[in-house]
């Protein structure tokens, strides 16, 4: 600090550390974060770092050659895995990011305008959330011949938002009937400010635990889309379609299957 | 040692005997409480008093040998009739838990098992330990339940807790305490909550217990005008010390610690106006206490002495003790001290804000009746009433924060609109709301910078560094420096909280203020400071102020006018003087009488 600046002002205290310097204090946290790091460094890097080519021949079907052997074409298992999971992460990712926002958008809004809106607002969300997640998904794959990637982001994201929604509507009631929240009322805030400034951050906990186990979800949906042989490619490696397309051989090259499950 | 005037030891001691007890953060060298002496003789209350902070609880919970989670108990003895609570095997602490201590939470309806029905839950104790018989601890609870004054037929023994009152639960709680006829009672604040009567009523019953069955008692509350009325004799602690003992009488004539002196000067009196003050600074938690006399760096007779060594506590008159080096020089006290004249009952008034013929409903429900007062520039109204009155409902409607209301609500003879979104801007701005609870009026992600800028930015006072330079003069005015800017609400204590929403309020740049019960949730020495900063507020600023309170020791200090709410509907109004002086209602006299005083 130089010389001109040796009367700073009178002593107003530093903010807060961030939050993500506090969680580092947190053992759990950085071993959560060390996990999920390698995984996507894992996902990102590993086709520049797979030996053969995605959809490479590398020796007879089902045999033992390279580290995890080959599959039903004889494609090395290992470069597929490393291939394989861009899509399904990518996927995932905005899918969950998709379901979260129209989600918590519905909840809050709901909770917030209160009474009659809520009621409708919410009885329509139990309709939504009525249809079973992959049947819904099922029913829109069959009608689209070849189906590409952003709409299996906005099926993962509608399939995940009515569950959300109700999160975030009994998390944002316990929130909007608080102090601040009619004070804001109070001084006239635009009712969308009341929403993100006043209710949003105040919610961010339940709804990053919530946004984590959808996640979750989301991978466990997009491969099991890819399963039932609905992927963006057919070619392409895909965890979900690795697993459907090695299951014969599950008694004699397991790994084919149980490296992309694992 | 504290009191010296055990009674010869005759067969057995009977009371209750604490010597040298310290509570510590577990795997910490910080000590919660130490140091405690107290003795209960039976058929004793000892009034515990503290502010928030202060320790009281656990010293209360330590005499069942309870500590919380991350405290333990890491010295000391409690002697009940020679036996050491503290040290004996957990079984023979289990029995004698309830048995022979006993113990009244603060909030019982919380305590209460809300699936159990009360006949049944009054006799739970007694039912797992296997005393007596069926038949006779029904008895047991009917003649306990007779006894806190509440009905005892099949019908009420069948109630659950929540089809009770607050008053008939905390009665309920009592009942339950006393009847395993327990020799030693800890009350944890048992009538924080109450409506004024309903405490007065409490308070009796329990005093009444206590003395015809012998019981030693350990009322441990914030409220020292309560324990005024009941106690025997009055403990005060300060940072986990108790640093004044004696006789109730001698306490509140005599007080001779600095500390009991502030805390009396920031308490209002019901038959006079007084300036009141508050202490300054905070009460500092465990770990932050300072060295020596842990009240030195507040105290206005601090010497260098003072920071050197934790002073002893020393008897300075018959069973009185202070822990103050300077005890004796410091002069006495008068309770009178800081008393002011009562606001003038005949001053002009400029009317500025006026209700006429109110009407409140919570939906098909009639809360409020033609409800009609005004209230003048640069005058302080008060609304004072028990729990249900629609005290704050009232407030709430001219607030904007309720909607569902007619009558006329006009200031400065214009109409304001029902919904605070309907009102124009130069209303809401000019009427500013403060709310009771400090924890939840204040939205805990923001900064005290932002929570107090805000009011400016949205009605096109300031922007930018401007905002800022205001954001410090405002938070000068309400006494917090500037430090707090970058904080946010949860760093604060509760009187600072309520600074910050005051500032927030004053940022607005209001003509009328409504004050819905700011202090209720705080301590006193808090509260007298608040109230002297809205006092000089009013003065300087010209600022009206509608001011929602169950204290009427606290309206005499503050207030001009007095509005007496029962049930929703205005029973006697006029100035404070006419009002407290010459009641004219049995419900105002009702209320006057019950309220607990010091003076």
């Amino acid at each position: 600090m130089s010389a001109e600046e040796a009367a700073p002002p009178p002593d107003i205290a530093p903010a807060e550390p961030s939050t993500f310097r506090k969680a580092m204090g947190q053992k759990r946290f950085v071993v959560g974060l060390t996990i999920t790091v390698l995984l996507v460094l894992f996902v990102v890097i590993g086709p520049h770092l797979a030996p053969f080519g995605e959809t490479e021949v590398a020796g007879p079907p089902f045999s033992k050659d390279g580290v995890l052997g080959t599959d039903y074409l004889g494609q090395d298992v290992l470069s597929r895995l490393m291939y394989g999971g861009t899509s399904i992460l990518l996927i995932a990712v905005f899918g969950t990011l998709v379901g979260m926002v129209l989600g918590i958008l519905v909840g809050v809004v709901a909770a917030y305008a209160g009474g009659w809106w809520d009621e409708i607002i919410m009885r329509g969300n139990d309709v939504v959330l009525s249809f079973p997640q992959i049947l819904l998904a099922l029913v829109v794959l069959t009608a689209v011949e070849q189906p590409t990637a952003w709409i299996l982001v906005l099926l993962v994201g509608i399939s995940h938002a009515p569950r959300v929604a109700r999160l975030a509507r009994g998390v944002a009631l316990g929130i909007v009937t608080r102090d601040f929240v009619i004070a804001a009322e109070a001084l006239g805030e635009k009712r969308t400010r009341v929403m993100l400034a006043e209710v949003l951050p105040n919610m961010s906990a339940p709804l990053l635990a919530e946004g984590g186990l959808r996640l979750t979800y989301s991978i466990g949906l997009v491969g099991a889309l890819g399963f039932l042989g609905f992927s963006t490619d057919p070619g392409a490696a895909n965890w979900g379609q690795m697993i459907q397309e090695n299951r014969l051989a599950l008694s004699t090259q397991p790994w084919a299957v149980l490296a992309p499950c694992w | 040692m504290a009191t010296m005037e055990q009674e010869p030891t005759q067969g057995k001691v009977g009371g209750l005997v604490v010597e040298d007890l310290g509570v510590m953060i577990t795997g910490k060298d910080i000590d919660i409480v130490n140091d405690i002496d107290l003795v209960l003789k039976p058929g004793e209350v000892v009034g515990l008093v503290g502010e928030s902070g202060s320790g009281k609880t656990t010293v209360g919970t330590s005499l069942l040998n309870y500590s919380r989670a991350g405290a333990h108990i890491s010295s000391g003895k409690v002697l009940l009739e020679d036996r050491d609570v503290l040290h004996l095997p957990w079984q023979q602490v289990r029995q004698i838990r309830g048995e022979e201590i006993a113990y009244v939470p603060q909030d019982p309806a919380s305590a209460l098992n809300p699936s159990i029905r009360i006949g049944k839950q009054i006799v739970e104790l007694l039912a797992l330990r296997g005393i007596g018989t069926d038949a006779s601890r029904l008895q047991g609870a009917r003649d306990g339940l007779a006894e806190v004054g509440l009905p005892n037929d099949d019908e009420f023994l069948s109630r659950y807790a929540h089809q009770l009152s607050g008053g008939q639960v905390q009665r309920v709680a009592l009942a339950m305490a006393f009847l395993p006829k327990p020799k030693v009672l800890v009350l944890d604040e048992p009538t924080t909550g109450l409506d004024v009567t309903t405490q007065a009523m409490v308070l009796d019953t329990m005093a009444q217990l206590c003395r015809t069955h012998g019981v030693s008692a350990l009322y441990v509350t914030h409220d020292l005008a309560v324990v005024a009325n009941i106690a025997d004799r009055v403990a005060v602690m300060y940072a986990g010390q108790i640093v004044e003992l004696g006789p109730k009488e001698q306490m509140f004539r005599e007080p001779a610690h600095p500390y009991t002196r502030a805390l009396l000067d920031s308490i209002p009196h019901l038959s006079q106006a007084r300036a009141l003050t508050g202490i300054p600074g905070r009460t500092p938690a465990p770990g932050a206490r300072p060295s020596g006399c842990r009240f030195h760096d507040r105290c206005s007779f601090a010497v260098d002495a003072c920071a050197q060594a934790v002073p002893e506590l020393h008897q300075i008159a018959p069973a009185h003790d202070v822990r103050c080096i300077r005890a004796e020089e410091i002069g006495h006290w008068d309770i009178s001290r800081g008393t002011v004249p009562d606001s003038d009952p005949d001053k002009a008034r400029e009317v500025i804000l006026s209700v006429d013929g109110l009407d409140v409903f919570y939906g098909r429900k009639h809360v409020v009746h033609n409800v009609t007062f005004d209230l003048a520039k640069a005058e302080v109204v008060a609304l004072v009433g028990e729990s249900g009155s629609g005290k704050t409902t009232i407030s709430r409607s001219i607030g904007g924060l309720h909607k569902d209301w007619t009558g006329a609500i006009t200031f400065e003879g214009e109409p304001l609109a029902h919904s605070a979104r309907q009102r124009s801007a130069v209303h809401r701005k000019r009427l500013q709301y403060i709310f009771q609870n400090p924890y939840l009026s204040l939205n805990p992600r923001l900064t005290i910078e932002q929570i107090v800028k805000r009011p400016m930015e949205l009605f096109g006072l300031a922007s930018g560094k401007e905002a800022t330079d205001r954001v410090v003069e405002l938070l000068d005015q309400v006494a917090l420096g500037p430090r707090m800017l970058k904080y946010q609400a949860n760093r604060l204590s509760g009187g600072e909280r309520q600074r910050v929403a005051i500032a927030r309020a004053l940022a607005a740049e209001p003509d009328v203020l409504i004050c819905d019960e700011i202090t209720s949730a705080l301590d006193v020495s808090v509260q007298g400071s608040i109230v002297a900063l809205l006092e000089g507020l009013r003065k300087e600023r010209g600022i009206s102020m509608l001011f929602v309170t169950h204290n009427l020791a606290l309206v005499r200090s503050i207030a001009a006018r007095v509005e007496i709410l029962q049930a929703g509907r205005v029973v006697e109004a006029g100035s404070v003087v006419t009002v407290m002086e010459t009641p004219q209602e049995d419900y105002t006299r009702n209320l006057l009488s019950k309220s607990p005083r010091i003076d």
